[in-house]
């Protein structure tokens, strides 16, 4: 039973290396981006918290950067 | 016109997003692979590698339609002149690139046991090649120039050129005489697959577009960010 679904009469290494290139693709781009986002996550409050108390203040009245704040602390969870 | 499109009102929805998208992909994934290795049937001339079907025609489907979208988003900027949907064509183009490629080498090892050969300049195939070469052309556009204006420019010239070749992969297997086999699947005539075929085959294309869902996802917000740092300079 296993050897057939591994062997699939002789065309299991085209069927299954196909789809390993395929999961691996996807691994790879994920992981590509998913380090992309988290630097810029990781740069955006290294920025932030040089600012100063008035500049702060500014910053957090956009929705935008209290939701990446938000995020960068969701993710270290 | 398009206020519903603004960066600060799409990131709300975007950064939220990718964490449920995720779950739904690895959950559809999951019952798309147990069908398309296991459950499915083998075909009665190919046998079982008419499986790679199932990951080679909605790579196809999936990068041909991200492309179109791109040239359009890229039409759109033109003409609206709405910075964001360049922005949104930037975030889709990894994706389309990686689906091209997916439909590339599967196809290319589907073709070995099928045709006896690797590879063959073949309408279908050599023009499959020629709009991986758009895509690249495309995100190295992005990386290479640095004004705003140039590069959106540049990218939607790109893109715009780039999609002549859609239909000419689509029509190719009817224009031409092809080693490639004619579609089976067909909106506006009828599918010749079998629905015990044709049901794994939407499950992993359902899958395989959450997945450049989810990355279009995560580079948007990257690309947001980006824009939100160099907007705390300027404070």
């Amino acid at each position: 039973m296993i050897n057939e679904i591994i062997l699939m009469k002789g065309y299991g290494l085209y069927v299954w290396s196909a789809f390993s290139f395929t999961l691996i693709s996807f691994a790879t781009l994920y992981t590509l981006i998913k380090i992309n986002l988290v630097k810029e996550q990781n740069k955006f409050s290294a920025k932030f918290g040089l600012l100063d108390e008035a500049k702060i203040k500014v910053a957090k009245t956009q929705s935008t950067n209290r939701e990446i704040l938000a995020n960068r602390i969701s993710s270290e969870i | 016109m398009f206020k519903f499109l603004e960066p600060n009102k799409i990131f709300l929805i975007t950064s939220k997003a990718p964490k449920y998208v995720f779950f739904i992909f690895i959950i559809v994934l999951s019952i798309g692979l147990v069908e398309a290795l296991f459950l499915s049937p083998e075909d009665y001339i190919q046998s079982h590698s008419v499986r790679i079907m199932y990951v080679h025609v909605p790579s196809a489907w999936i990068s041909l339609g991200i492309f179109s979208l791109i040239a359009l988003l890229s039409v759109g900027s033109f003409i609206f002149k709405n910075k964001n949907f360049s922005l949104i064509a930037k975030s889709l183009a990894p994706s389309g690139f990686i689906f091209n490629v997916i439909a590339l080498v599967t196809g290319s090892i589907w073709g070995k046991p099928t045709w006896g050969t690797w590879w063959a300049w073949d309408a279908r195939i050599t023009s499959m090649l020629i709009l991986a070469l758009f895509y690249s052309m495309y995100i190295l556009a992005w990386r290479i120039y640095d004004k705003k204006e140039q590069v959106i420019k540049i990218t939607s010239i790109i893109a715009i050129v780039g999609v002549i070749n859609v239909p000419i992969i689509k029509f190719s297997v009817d224009w031409w005489s092809t080693l490639h086999q004619n579609s089976s699947v067909n909106i506006l005539s009828e599918t010749s697959i079998h629905p015990s075929m044709l049901v794994p085959l939407l499950i992993m294309t359902a899958a395989f577009s959450l997945f450049s869902l989810l990355i279009f996802l995560m580079k948007y917000n990257t690309e947001l960010i980006k824009i939100k740092n160099k907007g705390l300079d300027r404070l």
